[in-house]
């Protein structure tokens, strides 16, 4: 049974292999000459603001949750669409149910005032 | 008639009820006729289906009566039923007239008590509860009322919780007996599972080809300890002189005259299955004689006079037992129905005499009360007589009886400790009756001139009692004095099915002398060979008796300060006696203070230590230990994961071992 | 995957109380701002119609959706019990919600979701269905843990938040191990393969799976060692929730946990069997005794709802049709006697100050004697003292495993019910034998709602005590229809 997954391993050791390998090289063959601006953070063209460890507003937070939950819908109706055909109309019915609940969740949340940033 | 034997424990229920629910708004006299007029009904009910018994052929004479099935599993069902056979009906004589006599007294005795209705309340359940303890044809709905008269007897000793110490021994009751339960009940799950039944009669009749000697030794053993927990036995009888904390009544109908006799109610209901099991039985009878002398010997060191009449109590429910260990059966239902009447009818006179004295019970502080109340003097001393022994009232026959088939059966030793016992029960009782009705007047100056006879409701039951106790016994002369023995007859039906047999097994084990010709004719005595030592014996017991009785007249009325002198003498053995062999602070320091600390160290060691500590570090637990404990109950939840990964390695280490690669 | 709309039948409970439940949330949002007691109106109605249809769907006895679901005697015995817990949560939370200042409709959408999850686990035929519903369960628990914001309400809700998804993990991560054995997550699949592979019931893979699926179930039902976090979140969480949580979560997690062992894996039954052996002894004995030293109720209410899952444990140890109709009996009188004592809890509380220390009890007895009484009934119940509910359940579940020859778990299991009666005793002991103090506040937190769920409650108790036959019976007939 796990010797089915030899290869699986192999192609793994594998991997970590070339992509730990290909670090080291770079770091071992290329050159480094810092300066203060290479240095600093990346982030996009701006100058980095205060500290990242400070307290977030707790609506970022409910945003954040709230696009994940929409967008793991979305992802969900990827290969609904792809088997559409084969699904048929109770395929079809499912996914309106699937929304609908979802739909009642938006009406929720935008009621309860969680997209209202102010 | 025998159709209608349910109303015998739901008229006290409906009493209960309706005393319970809108008996506050009653008026005192409304709430008596409904209490002692359910009994009493219950008591005519009793009566008119032992007359419809009577008429039956005595192979004929149970009836069960089933009311609804109860639980119903698979093949089998467990019925809420009642069964009307000689011993229960005998049984139910006893509580509903027993029972409808202390209701009357209780008239008088509770008259000025707030929580009257409450009281009779509780009363009339305990009935309820105790008939269907009696009147049960199956184990389950026996346990129902053996748990039932348990909580009625936890509430009535707690009756007057105002007083801490009283609602402690209420709690003491119920725990103890709870120990005893767990053994009823565990002898109840194997009963189920080698019968498929619990029914009395069809279990008992399955009994001797169903089960191995073995089992039916582990069943009567775990039973035992059931009735060990309800009718105080050695060890676990510590309950009983505690629950003299609740009204008098209560201590004369339920620790006295019925529910303390469950237990032997329930070992002679099981006759068959301990007949088959000698090395119970022996267990038995050794148990009981054990009891009877170690609860006689603490009784004569008490100054309580309801202490003395608990540990009275304990010591005569030894002897039941002793009959029951020895296969007489039948002899220990006599000396429970006789104990009833005569107990019931001193309890009754102590509760007179309290009443008198203003509720003092302190007997140093009585004396001469005879002066003052002639009707509990004369009642009272009749009762004492009575116990103690001296033919022919009641106590003689059943006790002697119990002694005589000890001896006859080969319980020699066993014998010799309920021997020892009577001639103490004598000295004791007889110290009580003169240090309560005679000699010099010791009374507090408060009552000083206020002492009284209590009033007719409370005399007139002790009477009642009295004569019971008296002819009592006559239903059950030996045919060896010319009586005619008609109570064993009677019992025959259910109690003689081969009962014999066990005892000559558990008397070879005890290692005395086989099997004597008293037994071959079963309970009933009558063997022509014995005869001489039956006699001996009981001129024997009688004169022994008489020598306790003159001793403690020498003591108590001719030579006072002979007991202070013995006291101070033997020192030693005064204190021990005094403080009944430390019993409860033993206990108290072994089991209950063991038990508090245990459960203490598992919760605080596993949860609070372990599981914290080794999320913490073990320094944080060194300075929590030494400072607040309480600080740690937070639990934390690392702990808590932590505990989950240990147990989750453990279980997958135990699958491991069972998987092979 | 073939699809019949037939199978919308076996599953027509679960939408009535999903639909329920998003109705409630609308009716929340949508319902302008004021004081809504609708919430629980319409929630007990949507509770009714999932009630009905469970009894009309019970007789279906089939598997649906490809076998991923079960509708038979046993799940509709569950549904109902699930059903009377949700019943009786909302109702004593009525009053309950309003006195703290938290009567929004949330709270009953999320009893409602969790309970449709509940279900799902009692039905669940397919070990991924049974994972995903108990996450479903889960989750709405998670947030009812802390649906008073409080602190000890938030440190609860994190706690078991943190610790069940650590749980799950463990779970999951056994189902995976049995299905990389067997090649199936179907139950009655798994059960086959057991039986068709030689080999496969020592197999390192398989057993592993079992264990970590016990690691799961056990630390739903609170067993020994992975009980930590019940006292924790039982005395922190709402009391109304806490009384859902130790009786439907209970419900729930036995329920699947006796179909998927008692189906999938009689096959390893001797070495599971031992396993659970070990934990039921220890789960009973560790509860009894950390009961034995609480003097807050409702902490002690923790510690006894660990002793009651080591006895419904022996239940799954003897997995035997006699035990389920015992476990099912004790799930059943548990919920009553259980969410009948947090009612009574609730009741003397007050805002903001629970007060559950013993001390709040004194002299209870005399002040409110239909409370006391309840509450008594409800304490000698749990016990296991005749003629009450208690006492059959642990009847049925010991006579069971006699009648296996599990001897001394049945001792054990008599000897710890016996032990436990002091502690219960205590309660009572507090309520009539102890002077009430003066400063004790006036007055209970009681209404029309949480006086109905405590007697309907201490009916059930007496009549399930009393004339449990028809109840025992529908148990068995639930446990022949596997």
């Amino acid at each position: 049974m796990l010797q089915n997954f030899v290869p699986v391993l192999i192609l793994f050791l594998f991997a970590a292999a070339f992509g730990l390998g290909v670090l080291l090289i770079s770091s071992l063959l290329g050159p480094k000459r810092p300066t203060a601006a290479k240095q600093a953070t990346y982030e996009c063209g701006m100058d980095v603001q205060p500290d990242a460890r400070r307290p977030l507003d707790v609506k970022y937070y409910l945003i954040a949750m709230a696009f994940l939950i929409f967008d793991v819908e979305v992802i969900f109706l990827y290969p609904w669409a792809v088997q559409f055909k084969s699904l048929g109309l109770f395929g079809f019915i499912e996914m309106l149910v699937f929304l609908f609940i979802l739909l009642v969740g938006y009406a929720y949340i935008w009621k309860k005032g969680v997209l209202e940033w102010e | 008639m025998l159709d209608w034997i349910w109303l015998i424990p739901f008229l006290p229920m409906v009493g209960a009820i309706i005393n319970g629910t809108v008996g506050r708004r009653f008026p005192k006299w409304a709430v008596n006729i409904i209490a002692c007029g359910s009994i009493f009904a219950a008591f005519v009910v009793s009566v008119a289906s032992f007359i419809a018994l009577t008429h039956l052929d005595p192979s004929q004479r149970f009836h069960e009566v089933t009311l609804f099935s109860w639980i119903a599993t698979g093949s089998t069902s467990i019925d809420l039923a009642y069964l009307m056979d000689p011993l229960s009906s005998v049984m139910t004589l006893i509580v509903t007239g027993v029972g409808f006599l202390i209701h009357v007294y209780s008239v008088g005795y509770m008259h000025h008590d707030s929580s009257y209705n409450r009281f009779f309340t509780y009363m009339n359940l305990f009935c309820f509860a105790m008939l269907t303890l009696v009147l049960g044809n199956n184990f389950l709905v026996l346990f129902v009322g053996w748990e039932g008269v348990g909580l009625c007897s936890y509430l009535l000793i707690g009756f007057w919780f105002e007083d801490q110490e009283k609602a402690k021994a209420g709690m003491k009751a119920f725990v103890v007996n709870r120990i005893g339960d767990f053994g009823f009940l565990l002898a109840m799950f194997f009963i189920f599972m080698h019968f498929g039944t619990l029914n009395f009669r069809e279990v008992m009749a399955a009994a001797p080809t169903a089960i191995t000697a073995a089992t039916a030794t582990l069943i009567c053993l775990l039973l035992f300890l059931g009735a060990c927990g309800k009718s105080a036995q050695l060890p676990l009888y510590v309950w009983l002189p505690d629950a003299m904390a609740g009204p008098t009544p209560v201590s004369a109908l339920i620790h006295a005259a019925t529910m303390v006799t469950a237990g032997v109610y329930m070992i002679a209901r099981c006759n068959i299955l301990y007949s088959m099991a000698p090395g119970a039985m022996a267990t038995v009878a050794t148990v009981g004689a054990i009891t009877a002398l170690f609860a006689g010997t603490i009784a004569i060191a008490q100054n309580d006079i309801k202490k003395v009449l608990a540990y009275s109590t304990v010591s005569q429910l030894g002897y039941m037992f002793i009959a029951m260990g020895v296969g007489a059966y039948a002899v220990g239902i006599f000396h429970l129905m006789t104990h009833a009447f005569f107990k019931a009818c001193l309890f009754l006179g102590s509760g007179s005499v309290i009443h008198g004295m203003h509720d003092e019970q302190d007997m140093r502080k009585m004396g001469n009360l005879r002066k003052y109340m002639p009707h509990t003097y004369r009642t009272f001393l009749i009762a004492t007589i009575a116990i103690a022994g001296i033919p022919p009232l009641a106590a003689f026959f059943s006790k002697d009886e119990i002694l005589w088939m000890a001896w006859s059966g080969g319980f020699k030793a066993q014998w010799a400790l309920g021997f020892l016992a009577a001639g103490i029960t004598a000295f004791y009782m007889f110290r009580l009756v003169f240090m309560t009705f005679f000699g010099e007047e010791r009374h507090d100056e408060h009552v000083k001139g206020k002492v009284h006879e209590s009033p007719w409701t409370m005399y007139v039951p002790l009477y009642v009692l009295m004569g019971l106790s008296i002819v009592g016994g006559w239903v059950g002369i030996p045919e060896a004095l010319g009586g005619a023995n008609h109570f064993h007859h009677w019992l025959a039906p259910v109690l003689d099915t081969g009962s014999m047999e066990g005892a000559r097994h558990a008397a070879a084990l005890v290692g005395d002398i086989g099997p004597s010709a008293a037994y071959a004719s079963g309970g009933g005595g009558g063997g022509e060979g014995h005869s001489i030592i039956e006699y001996i014996l009981m001129f024997a017991s009688v004169g022994w008796a008489l020598i306790g009785i003159a001793f403690a007249a020498f003591c108590y009325l001719k030579r006072t300060d002979i007991p202070a002198k013995a006291a101070a003498s033997a020192k030693g053995v005064y204190e021990l006696l005094y403080n009944k062999y430390y019993v409860d602070e033993i206990y108290d320091a072994v089991f209950v203070k063991g038990l508090v600390a245990l459960s203490n160290h598992f919760w605080k060691f596993w949860d609070v230590v372990v599981i914290d500590g080794a999320a913490n570090g073990l320094a944080k637990v060194v300075r929590a230990t030494g400072g607040g404990l309480a600080r740690l109950q937070t639990g934390q939840a690392q702990g808590y994961a932590l505990a989950v990964a240990i147990g989750t390695v453990a279980l997958l280490a135990f699958f491991a071992a069972h998987a092979t690669l | 995957m073939d699809f019949q709309l037939a199978d919308l039948k076996l599953i027509a409970p679960h939408i009535a109380l999903l639909g329920t439940a998003l109705l409630v949330l609308m009716v929340e949002v949508f319902g302008h701002g004021r004081r809504r007691p609708e919430a629980t109106w319409i929630s007990l109605l949507g509770i009714g119609i999932a009630a009905a249809a469970t009894g009309m769907s019970c007789h279906e006895n089939r598997l649906g959706f490809s076998g991923m679901l079960a509708a038979d005697g046993y799940s509709a015995f569950c549904n109902m019990i699930i059903l009377i817990v949700g019943a009786l949560t909302i109702l004593v939370s009525s009053n309950y919600l309003k006195d703290e200042r938290h009567e929004h409709g949330e709270y009953h959408a999320l009893i409602l979701l969790s309970m449709t999850g509940m279900m799902f686990m009692a039905s669940a035929t397919h070990l991924l269905l049974m994972f995903l519903a108990l996450e479903t369960m889960s989750i709405a628990i998670y947030a009812l843990a802390g649906f008073f914001r409080t602190k000890e309400g938030v440190e609860s809700c994190f706690k078991y938040f943190l610790l069940g998804a650590f749980s799950s993990a463990f779970m999951l991560y056994g189902i995976a191990l049995i299905y990389g054995a067997t090649g199936t997550t179907q139950i009655h699949g798994i059960m086959e393969q057991f039986t068709q592979i030689k080999g496969l019931a020592s197999s390192p893979m398989a057993l592993s799976g079992i264990a970590l699926l016990i690691v799961g179930f056990a630390f739903k039902v609170a067993a020994f060692p992975f009980h930590g976090w019940t006292p924790d979140v039982y005395q922190g969480a709402p009391t109304s929730v806490t009384a859902f949580m130790a009786t439907g979560v209970k419900a729930a997690a036995f329920a699947a946990f006796f179909r998927i062992f008692f189906v999938a894996f009689p096959a390893t039954s001797p070495v599971w069997s031992q396993a659970l052996w070990l934990l039921a002894v220890a789960t009973m004995t560790m509860g009894n005794f950390a009961a034995l030293a609480q003097r807050d109720v409702k902490r002690m209410l923790a510690y006894s709802s660990i002793a009651h899952a080591g006895y419904l444990l022996v239940g799954v140890v003897t997995a035997t049709a006699a035990a389920g109709t015992g476990m099912l009996f004790y799930l059943l009188s548990y919920a009553f006697m259980n969410i009948g004592a947090f009612a009574c809890v609730i009741m003397l509380g007050r805002r903001g100050a629970d007060s559950t220390n013993l001390d709040d009890y004194a002299g209870v007895g005399f002040k409110y004697p239909l409370l006391a009484a309840a509450l008594t009934l409800f304490m000698f119940s749990m016990a296991g003292i005749p003629p009450t509910a208690g006492f059959i359940g642990k009847f049925l579940i010991f006579k069971a495993a006699i009648g296996k020859e599990f001897y001394w778990l049945a001792v054990i299991g008599v000897l710890n019910s016996a032990a436990s009666v002091y502690f219960y005793l205590r309660v009572i002991v507090y309520m009539y034998f102890r002077e009430r103090p003066e400063a004790a506040p006036e007055g209970l937190r009681s209404g029309p709602a949480i006086t109905v769920a405590t007697v309907v409650a201490a009916a059930a108790v007496l009549i399930l005590g009393l004339a449990p036959g028809f109840v025992v019976r529908m148990a068995e007939a639930a446990m022949s229809t596997f």
